[in-house]
Formats: structure tokens, C-alpha cells, sequence
């Protein structure tokens, strides 16, 4: 098979080490593909270069939708659609629909969240996971460099690499 | 960087590294389980068992076959229920309120005291839900189904059904919030995997999860959200459930102090049963490591808090009664510590009172046998108090004419062996086959906790 797509991987074993080494392949002008851990790195964010996650707004919105559905709801079928006096009190009124504007308001929030999460990481159960070091899930931290996106060679990235502080540097290329 | 201190007691003994904390947890997951645990789950499969006899005639022959009567007519299967959402406050509390509070002692606990919070809700919904009598219409009675559908719409003025959206919605986030933390350690089993049948099974569960910064960043931005949803949702479960009474006009229940009150009986009762299974957990499962003497001390320390918040609210419902001058709500307390049921009201005070604070002594809270005894005389004291507050009220009412006690049979006793049954037995199937501490988290703070531990040295 055609292996077009070929990975320079440095493994690492400290989080400390690795977030110093991304900082120094990116000032050396080689474009990472993606780092790999078994657990977040406070701060790889920033040294990557990637900008904040938008999830946060995709819970406020949700969040809104689940308010606003709620009180409709409860006020057309209270108010409107089917009319009931229950001790002597008005059809409709707010305080009594609070705590189910409140749950749903969460509910909504958090479940399209979640939901907005597992579309944009595209994570699903029969998805057959790209691995670029089986270890990346245990204990080692791996920096992946796709060689097409960079114009180097491969022998110097691999200097790069090994000259940050990587226990391995190996080559992953992809079906 | 991580900064390193050489104050703090280490929060993981045993100068573990990254990789011992994959192999510690899920060498768990891989082996044969002990002898213990095939002994714990057969005593679980036996109370099941026996709750399924009674269950069936319950559901066959009707409600009437609980000891309930004209006067009583909510008594064990409303107090199981409190008793159990109660109880399955503490898993959310542990992972949202200490995230959002940055407590890092919360991630060697969360993971098993989520999983405790999920199955003692479904524990709770099952009394609700049996008490319908027919309880295969529930779905149409308790959810906002068009007319059509066989009844009318639901009335959104009461608060049995604000109860119905309160526990469905906190069921709901609870478990996506624990499955959300749950993927990455699949990963890490799916990857350790030597067979192909739990290589696929861990491999859908993980989601294709591979750890890449991007998906952190994006996961950790999921977890605090969902902490700061759960935050206010923890706190609004057992307040409606405490509406449930308060919104009533019956002497004893009508009580505005009710949702405080409530919530800190939650998380006190919460704490005492995340601290009776994890004991077990710990000894079975040698996690003596990860889940330290501190964590149990500070478990404790909560439950000292939250007790004497139950204690103060115990006092201040008597003093209102007093100082209301209502003679049907002084009569209520008066007849709750003296009168036919005296001996739960007496219960439920050595319990939930005087007994917790013997946790002000270091050498109790730190004591594991202590500990232990402590948090079931917590969990009967608090599965007292909710008795005292619902027979108690009811059992003598406007009229002396009608005025009865409740007996339990053998079908009140059955229908709450069954919760035990079911709790248990899904509690010990997680401990075998889901990691029971949340490795990722741990591994995040492995490093710095782990030089302290070689500092101390």
C-alpha cells in the first residue's frame, strides 16, 4: 500500500518533559500533528496552539432551548389545551412551574452538550481507534508528526525530536 | 509544572508510577475475582431473590398486601425511597461540588461513589413505581403524554411531579457524567486487552477514545460543565423530594426548613454508604493505596458536618413547633418523641446525632473498624428519620377516631430486601467489571503525589 501518510512518533514518559518539547518542535518550524496522553495536560492547549472549545456555548444554548421548551409546554397544557381547577388557583402561574423549568433547563443543557462533545470528537462504539502508540492509553506520551505536512526531511525531524528529550522516536505510517 | 509539596500527605501511597496505576486498577478487571467476592455476591443474589417472591405478589395481588391503612397510608415505601435518593446524593456531590471546589482527594472516590449514586436512584424510582399499583402504566401517568394516550395531562402543580422530573433528570446527568469519565479507562482496558471478545466489548464501551490533546481539552471542558450543571441539580433533588411534605398542609411536614434540612440529611446519609461499600471495596480489592486513611477522615469530617447540620435542624423543628402555637403541630412533635413511636424518634437521634460526633476524636475517624460501624449506625438513624417524619405525622390525624399504627408485613419487608438485593449485586458487578478508580484522573495527579510520598521518606 501506497504509505502516504507516514508519522514521525516521540514517545515521552513525563508531562513536564513533553509539554517543553512541544514548544520546541513548534519554534523549530515543524507542524504537529496531535499529542497523545493517558490522562489531560494542564496547558498542551496553549502550547499547541488550539483555541478554546466551544462547548460552553453549546450548553448555554441548550440549556436556553430546555427553559424555553419547558415553560411552553407547561403553561399550553396548564393555561391552554386542557384547563383543570386544582384548589381554587389560577390555570397557570410561574411559581409552581419553576422546578421542571429548572430540571429540564439542565437536562437539556447537559445531555445536548454531551451530545455536541461526542459528534465534534466523533466518538462512537464501532469506531476503530487510530492508534499511534498502544501505550498512549497507559502510561507514555506521545507527540505525532505527519511528515506531509511538513517539508523536512524525515531523518531531521527525528533529530528534532530525539533532541527534546523523547525516550523513543519511531516511525507509524497507516494504512 | 506541578508544584510539589513536601507538607500535604500524598493523596496515592506506595510511590506508584503511571504504570502501576493501569496495572493496579485493571488487573482487577482482567482476573479471576476473589473467593470474597463470589461470597459477597451470592449473599446479594440470595436477598434478590427473596425480594423477587415478594415483589411478584406485590405486583400481583396489589399494594394491599403492604401493612399500609386508611391513616398510614404512605409508610416504608416512601421512606425507602427518601432513604435511597438520599443516599445517592453523595456520588454527584463527591465528583461535581469537590471538582468545582478543586478537592483533588475527590478522584480516588468519585468513580465508585457515582456508580453507588446511579443504582441506589434506581433503587428509589422502583417504590414510586411499584406503588402505582399498576405499574406498567407509570409511563402514561407520570410523563407529559397527550390525552390521547389514555389520561390527561399531567398536572404540573404537584410536586410528586416535579419529583418524577427531578429524579429522571438527575438520573439522566449522573449517568452521562460518569459514563463521559468512564471512556478513557475503557480505552486503557480495550488496549490492554488480551482476549478478542473483551477486546471488542471495551473497545465499543471506549468510544474509539485515543487521548488525543484535542479530545482532553474538549473532555475536560465537558466535565466541568457537567459539574457545574450537576452542582444545582444535587441540591434541587432531595429539595423537591423534601416538597413533596412541605407543600402539604399536614402538621409535621409543613415545615419550611424542610429542603436544608433535606439535602444535608442527603449528603450526610450519602457519605455514610459511600464509606460502608468502599471499606469493603478497599479491603477486596487491596486498594489500600489509593483510597488512604485520609481520604476515610475526610469522608468523615463531611459527615460530622452534615450531621450536626441535621442535629440543629431537629432542634429547630422542635422549637417552631413550640413557638408557633399551633396546637395540632405541637401535638405532631410531642407525639413523635413521646408518644407510641417514641423508640424510632429515640432512634433516630442516638443515630444521626449523638453517635457521629464521637468523629470529632481522631482516633475514631481514622479507624477503619470505627468507621465502618459508624457509617451503617448513620444509615439506620437516617433511614429512622424519614419513618419518624412519615408515620409519625400520619399515624394519629385530625380525628382520635381513626387514629392507627403501622405494622410492616412480610411484603414491606421483602420489597426493601429487594432494593438491597439489587444494590449490591449491580455495586459488586461494577467493582469486577468496571474499573473502580478513575485512572486518567489519577495518573493526572500521580506525579506530584507521588513525590511528596518520596519526600516524606
Amino acid at each position: 500500500m501506497a504509505t502516504d501518510n507516514e508519522y514521525i512518533v516521540g514517545v515521552y514518559g513525563d508531562d513536564d518533559i513533553l509539554l517543553k518539547a512541544v514548544k520546541s518542535i513548534r519554534e523549530a518550524g515543524v507542524k504537529i500533528h496531535e499529542v497523545f496522553s493517558p490522562f489531560p495536560i494542564h496547558g498542551i492547549d496553549e502550547a499547541l496552539g488550539y483555541k478554546r472549545s466551544r462547548l460552553p456555548q453549546a450548553a448555554f444554548a441548550f440549556g436556553a432551548l430546555g427553559l424555553a421548551l419547558a415553560l411552553i409546554m407547561q403553561y399550553w397544557m396548564m393555561g391552554y389545551d386542557w384547563q383543570m381547577i386544582i384548589g381554587g388557583k389560577d390555570f397557570a402561574s410561574l411559581p409552581p412551574f419553576v422546578p421542571v423549568a429548572f430540571e429540564l433547563t439542565v437536562l437539556l443543557s447537559a445531555l445536548g452538550m454531551v451530545a455536541t462533545f461526542i459528534i465534534a470528537s466523533d466518538l462512537k462504539p464501532y469506531k476503530k481507534p487510530k492508534i499511534f502508540d498502544i501505550r498512549t492509553t497507559d502510561d507514555k506520551l506521545v507527540i505525532a508528526i505527519d511528515l506531509a505536512d511538513n517539508k523536512l526531511t524525515k531523518k531531521e525531524i527525528g533529530e528534532i525530536v530525539e533532541k527534546t528529550g523523547a525516550e523513543e522516536v519511531n516511525e507509524k505510517s497507516f494504512e | 509544572m506541578e508544584v510539589v509539596s513536601s507538607v500535604r500527605t500524598p493523596l496515592v501511597t506506595g510511590a506508584k508510577t503511571l504504570g502501576d496505576v493501569t496495572q493496579d486498577i485493571c488487573v482487577r478487571v482482567e482476573a479471576k475475582p476473589p473467593k470474597t467476592w463470589f461470597l459477597a455476591i451470592s449473599v446479594s443474589l440470595s436477598l434478590l431473590a427473596i425480594g423477587t417472591y415478594t415483589l411478584f405478589f406485590t405486583v400481583w395481588d396489589g399494594i394491599g398486601v403492604w401493612g399500609l391503612n386508611k391513616t398510614v397510608g404512605w409508610a416504608w415505601d416512601i421512606t425507602n425511597f427518601v432513604w435511597w435518593v438520599g443516599i445517592g446524593h453523595a456520588g454527584t456531590l463527591i465528583s461535581a461540588i469537590l471538582l468545582l471546589f478543586r478537592q483533588k482527594w475527590r478522584m480516588s472516590i468519585n468513580r465508585a461513589a457515582e456508580a453507588m449514586t446511579i443504582f441506589a436512584v434506581i433503587c428509589a424510582a422502583f417504590f414510586p413505581l411499584v406503588h402505582m399499583g399498576r405499574l406498567w402504566l407509570g409511563f402514561y401517568w407520570v410523563f407529559p403524554l397527550p390525552n390521547t394516550f389514555g389520561s390527561l395531562w399531567v398536572n404540573f402543580n404537584s410536586p410528586l411531579l416535579w419529583d418524577v422530573f427531578a429524579i429522571s433528570t438527575y438520573f439522566t446527568v449522573s449517568l452521562v457524567f460518569w459514563y463521559i469519565g468512564l471512556i478513557p479507562d475503557f480505552a486503557t482496558i480495550r488496549d490492554r486487552a488480551k482476549n478478542k471478545v473483551s477486546a471488542a466489548i471495551y473497545g465499543a464501551l471506549s468510544f474509539g477514545w485515543i487521548g488525543s490533546a484535542k479530545d482532553w481539552s474538549r473532555f475536560e471542558s465537558v466535565s466541568l460543565i457537567l459539574a457545574g450543571l450537576a452542582t444545582p441539580l444535587v441540591l434541587s433533588v432531595h429539595t423537591i423530594v423534601s416538597f413533596d411534605f412541605a407543600t402539604s398542609v399536614i402538621p409535621g411536614w409543613h415545615t419550611t426548613i424542610f429542603p436544608p434540612y433535606f439535602v444535608a440529611g442527603a449528603v450526610f446519609s450519602g457519605f455514610a454508604m459511600v464509606l460502608t461499600l468502599l471499606l469493603i471495596t478497599r479491603k477486596v480489592y487491596k486498594l489500600e493505596d489509593y483510597i488512604t486513611i485520609q481520604h476515610i477522615e475526610y469522608m468523615n469530617i463531611i459527615i460530622i458536618v452534615t450531621g450536626s447540620i441535621v442535629g440543629i435542624a431537629y432542634l429547630t423543628e422542635l422549637f417552631m413547633a413550640w413557638y408557633s402555637g399551633v396546637p395540632a403541630e405541637q401535638y405532631a412533635f410531642l407525639n413523635r418523641a413521646t408518644g407510641p413511636y417514641w423508640w424510632a424518634y429515640a432512634t433516630m437521634m442516638t443515630c444521626n446525632v449523638v453517635t457521629p460526633q464521637l468523629f470529632w476524636f481522631k482516633k475514631i475517624r481514622t479507624s477503619l473498624w470505627a468507621t465502618f460501624v459508624l457509617s451503617i449506625v448513620v444509615n439506620i438513624g437516617m433511614w429512622f428519620e424519614r419513618f419518624v417524619i412519615i408515620v409519625t405525622s400520619l399515624h394519629r390525624d385530625y380525628l382520635p377516631s381513626s387514629w392507627a399504627m403501622f405494622y410492616p408485613t412480610f411484603y414491606d419487608i421483602g420489597d426493601y430486601l429487594f432494593t438491597f438485593g439489587f444494590f449490591f449485586t449491580a455495586f459488586f458487578l461494577f467493582a469486577k467489571f468496571f474499573p473502580v478508580i478513575n485512572m486518567a484522573e489519577v495518573k493526572s495527579i500521580i506525579k506530584s503525589t507521588s513525590s511528596s510520598d518520596k519526600a516524606l521518606k
